[in-house]
This record gives C-alpha cells, sequence and structure tokens, in this order.
C-alpha cells in the first residue's frame, strides 16, 4: 500500500495530463471520453467503436519524425494482441497468457502485475491470446483464458473477485476486453469452434454477481429456435469474442456475433442459425434484445462478424442518419440504421464469390454450390475473410470508414461433424489456394455507403487493428511494420519495423504534454513520440 | 510467485516423463483416417504433403523435435511450447496416433534399393557444375537448396523428376522473382523474404540484394518458374546414377 501510494504521488506530479484521478474512472468519464483526449478510457477509446482519437499533436507535417520512445517487452512466449487502456499516466495492459500489468505510461516500468493461475488442460481454437482490459471507477476488469472475469484493485493488482464464466472444458474462453457501462461489466465468450452455446453477460461491478446474460442461440420456444434443426441449436456457437459498444443515448449495447458451429459442415444445423453472424442490439440495463441484423445467414465458411462495430452520425442521402456500420468477415461492408437494425447501404469491399449482391434488406444472395465439399471448393474470401476482428476506423474529419483489408481464398473443405464436449467441432477446414498469394489493403471506404475512395496496398495480409486521429492520420500495421498513413491521400508518412508480428490495434494518449502512439508487436509494446 | 512458474516451466521443459514407448497404427484404414485429420487440422500450417509453410517441413525422416514416434505423438498432443504450433487435444488419442502414422509416410523413403551407381552419380554432379548453385556438407553454392539431407527429405522418384523437370514441383517457399531498379539495373533470383516494404533476393552467384520497394521500378514473380535447369539431356543411365548419387545425401542437419 506505502508503495502504491508513493506511485500515486509520483504520477500526480509527473504523468498526469489532467487533474483527474488515475484511480477513479466512474462511468461518465467513459461516456464523456472526449472530455479527456489524453487518455483512452476503454478498449476502442470511446463507447462508439470508432478508434479514433481527437489528439493533433502528431499530425500529417510531423509524423514522420516519430521514434521509438520506450518499449516494453513481455517475457512471454505468446504474441501479445493486447489494446492498452491509459489513465492519467498509467497503462493498463494485458499480457498472454494470463498477465495484467499496470505500467508507467511515462517509461513503461511495471507497477504491479497481476498472474492467474491458469489450468494447462485448456482448450483454444486459436492461442492462448488476450486483447485487453476494462477499468471502471478503480477497479480493472479482465477476462482469462479459462473463461473467469475477475476485478482487480486498479491501485495494486489484487484481486477483488473473480467470476467463473463458464466451464473452459467445453471450450470456452474469454480473450476479448470486457465493456463497463454505467455499474456493469459486459463481457462475451470465445469458443465458436466447439459447439458452445454463445452468450453476452452483464456483471455487476462491485461484487461480479451476474446481473444478466443474453444466449445467441434462443432456447426451445424462442422466437429464432425455428431456425435451427433438430437438437443443433444446443451445439451452434455464436460465440462474441470480441468486444462491442455501447450508444448512452438510446442504452443500447451493440454485439457481434461468431459462426455457427460446426463451421463448416451445415448439414447437421440446417436453417438460418439465428442468432450467428449477427449484430445484436441489446438493453444495456436488461438485456433484452431490441433489434438483431444476421449478415451471414446459415453461414458454412467461419465468417464470424464479430468485428467490433462503428456507431456513425453522418448524412446519408442528403439526411443526418444515426447508423451502425461494420467491415464483415464475409467481403461485406454494411451500413444499419441503429435505431431499428434496418439495411441502409451495403457493397463488397474485397472480392467474394459467395454472393450476387446484397437484397433490399441486406441479406445476401447466395450463389449455388458456394458450400464446402469434401474435396475442396475454392472461394472467396478465406476463412480469414475480407477483416477479422482486429479494428477498423472511422474518422468524423475525412468520414471515411478505413478497413484493413485481405484479398485472398480458399478451398473450404467438409468434414464429419460429432460433437464431443470440449472437442473442436469444426466439420472441416480450409486449406491456402496454391495459385494466388493473398495480399493485404489499407482501404477508405465512403462510411454511407461502402464505396472505395483510395487503398495503400500491403504486400503482406495484416492481422493488425488501424486508427485515425485528428492530426489526420490512419496508423496500421503490416507484417511487424507499424505505420502512418495520410488519411485523406492515403499516401505513406512514416513506417517502423518493430521485428515481431502485429496481431493488435494501436492506441494514442499524452503523457507530461506529448502525444504517444503505441502499438503491441511480437512479444512486447512499442510507444512512439516525437523528439 | 515468479520463480515458482519459472520452476514448474523448467522441469516441463526438461521432461520429468519417463520415456514411453509408443507403437503407431500401419492399416491402409488408420492411414487414411490419419491423412484426413492430417489435411484438416494440420495442412494448413505444415502443407498438404508436408511440405512446410507457416509451420515446418515434416516430410523429412528427422524430425526435429520428433527424434522417435512418442515424442512425435507427444507434440502432436500438447503442441510445441513457445511456438505457433499448437496441442490438437481434440484428437482423441487413436486419432493422434493416426496422425502421427501418416506424418511418417509422408517422409517414408522407399526402401527398396535405388537403381544406378552413386560414385558415377558424383562425377556427373561435379561434371555438370551442381555445386554452383548446390552445397553439400558446406562445400558449393547456396543459390538452390542445399543438398546435405536430400535423399533423408526426397524420395528417388521426386530427385528424379527435379532434374528433368525442376518446375513440376517447386518448394512452396520457392519464388523466383525479377526486378528492375529505378537505376536501371536488373536482378533474378529467389526470394528470401518480401514485406510490404522491402524484398531480399538471391541471386545466381549466391549474392543476397535487399531492396527497398520504392527503389524498384518493376517486380515480376516467375510463378511455377525455377532458375534450375533441366538435364534431361542426360541418359536414363547417368540420370539413375545421380539419383543414386543424392539418395544417399543423408547427413542429418
Amino acid at each position: 500500500m506505502r508503495a502504491a501510494r508513493f506511485i500515486m504521488v509520483i504520477l500526480g506530479w509527473a504523468g498526469a495530463s489532467s487533474a483527474q484521478d488515475p484511480f477513479n474512472v466512474p462511468y461518465e468519464r467513459i461516456r464523456d471520453a472526449n472530455k479527456e483526449p489524453g487518455n483512452w478510457l476503454t478498449y476502442s477509446r470511446d463507447y462508439t467503436g470508432q478508434r479514433y482519437s481527437t489528439l493533433d499533436l502528431i499530425n500529417v507535417s510531423n509524423a514522420g519524425r516519430l521514434r521509438v520512445a520506450w518499449v516494453h517487452q513481455a517475457k512471454e512466449a505468446d504474441t501479445v494482441e493486447t489494446s492498452p487502456l491509459v489513465v492519467d499516466g498509467i497503462m493498463y495492459i494485458s499480457e498472454p497468457p494470463n498477465i495484467v500489468k499496470a505500467l508507467d505510461a511515462r517509461t513503461g516500468s511495471a507497477l504491479w502485475t497481476y498472474r492467474k493461475q491458469i489450468p494447462t488442460d485448456l482448450r483454444m481454437c486459436c492461442g492462448r491470446v488476450n486483447r485487453g482490459v476494462a477499468i471502471l471507477n478503480d477497479a480493472i476488469y479482465y477476462g482469462s483464458i479459462d473463461a473467469h472475469l475477475i476485478a482487480l484493485d486498479a491501485r495494486t493488482g489484487r484481486v477483488r473477485w473473480d467470476t467463473q464464466l463458464a466451464d473452459y472444458k467445453l471450450g470456452f474462453t474469454s480473450t476479448g476486453a470486457p465493456l463497463a457501462v454505467k455499474d456493469k461489466i459486459i463481457t462475451g465468450i470465445a469458443g465458436g469452434e466447439f459447439g458452445i452455446r454463445g452468450f453476452i453477460d452483464a456483471h455487476d461491478a462491485k461484487t461480479g454477481k451476474r446481473v444478466w446474460r443474453f444466449n445467441t442461440i434462443p432456447g426451445k420456444g424462442e422466437p429464432g429456435n425455428e431456425t435451427w434443426a433438430g437438437e443443433s441449436w444446443k451445439t451452434g456457437s455464436a460465440s462474441t469474442w470480441v468486444t462491442g459498444v455501447f450508444d448512452p443515448e438510446s442504452n443500447t449495447l451493440f454485439w457481434g456475433t461468431g459462426n455457427p458451429g460446426p463451421d463448416w459442415n451445415g448439414d447437421v444445423r440446417k436453417g438460418d442459425n439465428l442468432y450467428s453472424d449477427s449484430l445484436l442490439a441489446l438493453d444495456a440495463d436488461t438485456g433484452a434484445k431490441k433489434w438483431h441484423f444476421q449478415y451471414t445467414p446459415h453461414d458454412e465458411h467461419d465468417w464470424d462478424s464479430t468485428q467490433t462495430p462503428t456507431l456513425v452520425d453522418t448524412m446519408v442521402g442528403g439526411q443526418p442518419r444515426k447508423l451502425v456500420t461494420l467491415a464483415n468477415r464475409n467481403a461485406f461492408y454494411y451500413a444499419l440504421d441503429r435505431g431499428t437494425g434496418r439495411f441502409v447501404a451495403g457493397a463488397p469491399y474485397v472480392k467474394q464469390t459467395w454472393a450476387s449482391g446484397l437484397d433490399e434488406a441486406g441479406r445476401a444472395m447466395l450463389l449455388p454450390n458456394t458450400s464446402p465439399t469434401a474435396e475442396g471448393h475454392l472461394l472467396w474470401p478465406s476463412l480469414g475473410g475480407g477483416s477479422n476482428w482486429y479494428s477498423s476506423t472511422y474518422s468524423p474529419k475525412t468520414d471515411l470508414y478505413y478497413v484493413n483489408a485481405k484479398e485472398a481464398g480458399a478451398y473450404y473443405h467438409k468434414g464429419e461433424a460429432e460433437y464431443k464436449p470440449g472437442a473442436l467441432f469444426n466439420g472441416g477446414g480450409q486449406r491456402e489456394n496454391p495459385a494466388e498469394e493473398g495480399y493485404g489493403a489499407v482501404r477508405a471506404l465512403e462510411v454511407a455507403t461502402g464505396k472505395l475512395r483510395w487503398e495503400y496496398r500491403l504486400h503482406t495480409p495484416s492481422h493488425a487493428g488501424l486508427m485515425t486521429t485528428a492530426g489526420g492520420l490512419v496508423f496500421g500495421s503490416s507484417g511487424s511494420t507499424f505505420f502512418a498513413l495520410d488519411a485523406v491521400k492515403g499516401s505513406l508518412l512514416w513506417r517502423f519495423d518493430t521485428g515481431g508480428e502485429i496481431i493488435a490495434n494501436p492506441i494514442t494518449y499524452l503523457n507530461e504534454g506529448k502525444q504517444y502512439v503505441l502499438v503491441a508487436a511480437g512479444h512486447g509494446l512499442f510507444v512512439f513520440g516525437l523528439d | 510467485m515468479k520463480s515458482i512458474a519459472l520452476l514448474l516451466a523448467a522441469a516441463a521443459a526438461f521432461g520429468a516423463d519417463p520415456p514411453v514407448k509408443v507403437r503407431l497404427p500401419t492399416s491402409r484404414a488408420d492411414l487414411e483416417n490419419g491423412e484426413k485429420l492430417y489435411q484438416a487440422n494440420c495442412a494448413l500450417c505444415h502443407g498438404t504433403k508436408g511440405d512446410g509453410g507457416r509451420g515446418a517441413v515434416l516430410a523429412g525422416r528427422k524430425l526435429a523435435r520428433a527424434a522417435d514416434d512418442a515424442a512425435l505423438v507427444k507434440v502432436i498432443e500438447e503442441g510445441v511450447r513457445g511456438t505457433e504450433m499448437p496441442g490438437a487435444w481434440q484428437l482423441s488419442a487413436r486419432e493422434g496416433r493416426q496422425v502421427a502414422a501418416f506424418v511418417r509416410s509422408l517422409s517414408r523413403v522407399s526402401s527398396k534399393p535405388v537403381p544406378g551407381d552413386a560414385n558415377h552419380g558424383a562425377e556427373l554432379y561435379a561434371q555438370n557444375h551442381c555445386s554452383a548453385c548446390h552445397a553439400i556438407r558446406g562445400l558449393g553454392g547456396s543459390a538452390g537448396p542445399d543438398l546435405s539431407d536430400t535423399g533423408l527429405r526426397r524420395n528417388p522418384a521426386f530427385l528424379r523428376t527435379s532434374l528433368t523437370d525442376p518446375e513440376a514441383e517447386l518448394p512452396r517457399s520457392y519464388q523466383l522473382v525479377s526486378i528492375r531498379t529505378n537505376s536501371g539495373s536488373a536482378i533474378t533470383g529467389a526470394r528470401l523474404n518480401e514485406d510490404s516494404f522491402s524484398i531480399q533476393v538471391r541471386d545466381s552467384s549466391g549474392k543476397v540484394h535487399s531492396l527497398w520497394k520504392h527503389e524498384i521500378a518493376e517486380l515480376k514473380k516467375e510463378r511455377g518458374k525455377s532458375a534450375m535447369p533441366s538435364y534431361k539431356q542426360l541418359s536414363s543411365a547417368d540420370l539413375d546414377d545421380l539419383v543414386a548419387y543424392l539418395s544417399s545425401l543423408k547427413e542429418a542437419s
């Protein structure tokens, strides 16, 4: 405790960019995140999911002079995918496989470290990853790889409470950053390759008690259950592994759902398979569904729709509209009315060969013979999708939506699908298309239509998120290189090769009046600033 | 706490497990199912024929992390800590062994004696200046693959085809490129690395060229092409001898 108080004194003097208390972040501070642009208080900075910062000290005129300020090495073998939080000079990160740390945002030095004991017989499809934490009041919230939600004292890292979300032995894991909303911690769940039944949970931030749960697959007798043949709904997955967004004005959570299970064999789950591959609009207090929009009915290609959606207020056809937008893994960009969930506009943003287009309601018009086969069926986009879990970004300054796009096709295989508790429930797989070298691109889309404005082509398809700033910049990554583009022109302004693959979303923050940009790369964090 | 965790990790790494004798299944049905499971679970990284990619090449008799069948089954079941190789705990014990059996079959070099005279093959290797591009036990060039253990990795039929029709099946990672730089130089060679901003190429003399993309006027990828010339003009007997020599190269790396 004495050490913690000493740190508070130091940071109060040296690190704070405002007069706020770094260990007290009530809901109102997150809701009004634009009032403190030097901080990064929630996964996407604010509730809109735009991953846009109003900071402009680093801008198109000086981004070329960015240089490394500090590096924090994780000392773990797994890749760091965290999107840090920064509160008045203190940074909160997760590190794989089981660690949460508070760092001095000025130097990268660790102030405290929490390490969870985790079992050795974890079930995961895709590595022991974690993408960040949430802060509310004086606590840090962390979803662990063995599917627990944990509250830590923000000053010391000491455990306040530890609540099991679900049984990891059945394939449930937690990899996404929780979302703090009012007095609750909202969290999704991963495990879509294990025949789980997905859910979105709200827990009381003080006690850890569950307040509500929304099952992403309706139970017997509930509307939507009829979209699953027989008992297939029980093992239909529809996970919720990426952080959603919140609209305080309408008190609505927007959260994406993942693939139906088994992934590549749809024969055993005939029907649309609601609410897999959907966007759910839920009442934040009760978890009651307001509407849903299913992007890929009866998906047979593992095109999760879990990407963080983006809340955008813009003009459509001369009228102001409140939209929720998403560049989906299925290759289409969608703009929906966020009050009703009705389709406003959509268009493919990468090559796709599975649909002839979207109908008036936004439903994909399926082409014949697009299902996986035993021999393998070549289709675009690949399993990784046109984009994936990493964040897209929207800049209100340019009114453009920027997506990290991937151009590639794949051979999709159908295999046997027998559910065994805790075992992979894939029903097939994919293999790469040897005749094609896939590539990536940062694409700037008109937010109201999805029309391409420009692209910056990348040799290596990237698995990293984007961020825009009021400095007129788009930050992104390709392989191990972190770079800045001109948000209007799409031209390269700066790059730095970190030497470690970047599979993370960037953030930016202020410390001692200077702006910094950060991205996790390989096994560490790289922070950049101007001299 | 940390030191305890490290000690536990060290104990696991140095294997407190007693040696276990594992027998891999040999029936056709087992191998077929092993192949099916392999194609679904492993081929994405290791290649459909074990020729590697994101994951290690498995089409070599000696697997660096799986010296024996027990180790191979353990790698399949538990993965390799600190790498991208996950444990396939979703497979039953029987399925894991079936996959292991299939993996072993990938590297099974024909046990039939290779026809031909390896000594004469060595002479042909020298006469045809193969060492200009290929190294054996440290002697020779670096433009082509090192052949010190090619007899472990490749079967005679594959080696013969590689000599007569080098472009029939290229290593997955091999890409021949032709580059014209802004200053007008022309470079042709095998791509060692390429990312969004740079490319590194080894030319036929073994020289490595590193170029930023902005220094390049034209970058052409010669898909399906190999810098290796065909030796189909050699007589069938000479080819047998050369294959016999290459098959005898079994130095473990």
